[in-house]
């Protein structure tokens, strides 16, 4: 046996017997024989990239369109603090007020802990980088005791910090709204009280000259809206609506392949709301120390019809049309508003809805199914809403054109149409593959993505959680909020202003009525109604 | 026995063959990730299941981490690639890419239970093409062939002349 059989082998029988006194023409060849390999690589590489690159620039030149991520907003970071007040800390409150740059010292803590027991969660981090826009809170209001000893504490979380962290000066607690909106060491507001109190509390604001940031939708009702306008107009205040979306990086490549008229001739929209969980379809759970006594239910109740003291209305407010918008106002209204914003719709002709409560028989009389489809005749085009609270079946959004269609999620990806006029040459030559993406832009896509729930999933899938400026991972709510911080310091309009807000609340209210009153609806666009 | 110093010229060719077919893999692979300016290797790592996931997930939790991971893999893929194209250093890059390929053995094993969301082009159960891949370099490990044809031809001559 040899001793080492696996070692490297010596050159050849004659290389054995007898040293080697010059090496040979032939050692050289056996040396290199495998070099010329490199060389049929190297060949081949540069004929994929020639094809690849040949490819890429007949689609590029054809479309226009860049991959480079849209250019970060610049906003003025001089100037005074501005002054906030906050007004309803339930759900949305929190998480606008985190976008704002004040997390309850309890969150920091369970975001600090997250950030330990998995690396790959980076919302801890991702909150401290959070830029700070100069902001103090100097009042907070909601009629639930826990919630508004929550805001006081998370308004004076100045620092970032978790519970082991000095807060700084706590702001004052309102006992009503009214007595926030008149105080004067308030400059602007930001509303996140339920649908019923959009609208009187934004008029309010606006009479006293504060600034408001409102979540969506704008309005309960109709009548009101022409009040809202009317107050933010006259009293010129920067009003900003809750459309976080208008931030989101793939939203706005989209606008730009929409004004490329990459898609040809749009005819149909598709969006759709799926979810799947009780927290999804509003069965919150209740707080333990909820009761008549630490809730000011008088005040919550507001303009909705007396009912008396319920726990459930109190916490899943918006599973009744007493104080709700339902899907229509809820989440059809942010598919709605990304379409407005990349198409610039506008309020649509006509609206007929349908659907039921056939998932979720708690009580509520808002449907858990829904489906309503807009007519833009002027356009020529048609925007069908379709919604379940009971399935997670994930269907995108997608813009249907003559010449390719587009699906916007996180991921934006522009496809070919099969029957395309505008590509007809091109697919035939073997230019454009319509079963592969003629055009897909994925912001951010090295970073490490990391999202706990299913409803942040499907947050994030709709844009409505993360975006990316940069390549870094930012609150989407952050950049909204920033955006109108930015407005109230410059005079600019936000980008979700009052116009878009008016044309947001018709089209959810068209579509509700259509549902309530079992008709199509139309919009009479002389008047300025619906009829 | 089959000893090194006299493979018939079938086993030989078929052998180098073997070596340069692994090496222009490796080295393809090397190549289109450095030409990737948004290559990562973050999604694999963090679809890993196994027993050794907390590994590879804990590699993908720092970007720091992770882009040195990323060069590595590159540096290793391209380097690994011509060893064994060239039959230069050609032991070396087979036992590099017997540790490579390893670790993307382990990182996504083929096992009952495990599921992976990337996409997998083959049905795989326990073998995979990684591991086949792994032990063919196990083969050119034993059946060395960088001094027969290969660079390493002409390194051993020259320090045999020398002495």
């Amino acid at each position: 046996m040899e001793k080492d059989k696996n070692k490297e082998p010596q050159p050849g029988k004659q290389s054995v017997e007898k040293p080697l006194k010059s090496i040979k023409r032939r050692d050289v060849l056996k040396s290199l024989a495998t070099v010329p390999v490199l060389g049929v690589l190297a060949y081949n590489w540069w004929r994929k990239k020639r094809r690849e690159n040949f490819l890429n620039n007949q689609i590029s030149k054809e479309l226009g369109l860049s991959y480079e991520a849209p250019p970060a907003p610049v906003y003025a970071k001089n100037g005074k603090p501005v002054r906030l007040g906050l007004i309803g800390f339930g759900i949305r409150g929190p998480q606008i007020a985190r976008g704002a740059g004040f997390m309850h010292p309890e969150e920091v803590d369970k975001l600090k802990q997250s950030a330990k027991e998995n690396p790959n969660d980076t919302r801890y981090k991702n909150f401290l980088e959070q830029e700070n826009l100069n902001l103090v809170v100097n009042g907070i209001c909601d009629v639930f005791d826990v919630y508004a000893e929550r805001a006081i504490q998370t308004g004076a979380n100045i620092n970032r910090v978790g519970t082991d962290g000095k807060p700084g000066k706590k702001p004052k607690r309102y006992r009503t709204y009214k007595e926030l909106l008149a105080a004067d060491d308030i400059d602007a507001v930001i509303i996140a009280a339920p649908d019923h109190w959009h609208g009187p509390m934004t008029i309010e604001a606006a009479k006293h000259g504060k600034h408001v940031y409102c979540e969506k939708p704008m309005t309960w009702t109709v009548p009101e809206t022409y009040e809202v306008v009317k107050a933010v107009k006259e009293n010129n205040i920067i009003f900003q609506l809750g459309h976080q979306g208008r931030q989101t990086e793939s939203y706005v490549k989209a606008k730009e392949a929409i004004e490329k008229n990459i898609l040809g001739k749009i005819t149909l929209i598709e969006v759709t709301t799926n979810r799947n969980s009780p927290n999804g379809a509003w069965v919150y759970p209740i707080h333990p120390k909820a009761g008549p006594k630490t809730i000011d239910w008088k005040q919550f109740i507001g303009q909705a019809p007396w009912h008396d003291f319920s726990l459930e209305r109190f916490f899943r407010w918006r599973c009744w049309w007493d104080y709700s918008t339902g899907l229509s106002g809820d989440l059809l209204t942010h598919e709605y508003d990304a379409m407005n914003q990349i198409l610039g719709l506008g309020i649509p002709d006509s609206a007929t809805s349908s659907g039921g409560i056939y998932y979720y028989k708690d009580g509520r009389t808002v449907p858990d199914v829904l489906h309503t489809v807009f007519e833009f005749s002027k356009k020529g085009l048609s925007l069908v809403y379709s919604a379940t609270l009971a399935s997670n079946k994930d269907r995108g959004k997608i813009i249907m054109g003559h010449d390719a269609s587009m699906e916007i999620g996180r991921i934006l990806t522009i496809k070919a149409d099969r029957e395309s006029t505008r590509y007809k040459g091109k697919i035939k030559d073997g230019l454009i593959d319509p079963d592969l993406p003629l055009y897909s832009y994925i912001p951010g896509r090295k970073n490490v993505d990391a999202v706990t729930s299913a409803t942040e999933q499907y947050f994030a899938d709709r844009g409505l959680l993360y975006t990316y400026r940069g390549g870094k991972r930012v609150d989407t709510t952050h950049l909204h909020v920033s955006e109108w911080i930015n407005s109230i310091r410059t005079g600019k309009q936000p980008s979700c202003n009052i116009d878009q807000g008016f044309e947001e609340a018709m089209t959810a209210h068209m579509g509700t009525i259509a549902y309530k009153e079992k008709r199509r609806v139309f919009w009479d666009r002389d008047n300025q109604k619906i009829v | 026995m089959c000893n090194s110093k006299n493979y018939s010229k079938s086993q030989l060719y078929l052998l180098v063959a073997l070596r340069v077919v692994i090496g222009w893999h490796f080295l393809y692979e090397g190549i289109v990730k450095l030409a990737n300016p948004n290559w990562s290797s973050v999604g694999f790592l963090l679809d890993s299941q196994g027993i050794f996931s907390g590994f590879f997930h804990s590699l993908a939790s720092n970007p720091d981490v992770l882009s040195v991971v990323d060069t590595l893999n590159i540096a290793a893929l391209t380097l690994i690639g011509l060893g064994l194209i060239l039959g230069s250093f050609t032991r070396l890059a087979t036992i590099g890419g017997i540790v490579l390929l390893a670790f993307y053995y382990l990182s996504h094993p083929p096992f009952v239970g495990l599921k992976y969301a990337m996409p997998m082009e083959g049905n795989y159960l326990v073998v995979s093409k990684n591991l086949i891949e792994l032990m063919a370099l196990c083969v050119l490990l034993v059946f060395p062939t960088g001094t027969i044809l290969g660079l390493d031809r002409m390194n051993y001559l020259i320090r045999n002349k020398k002495k």
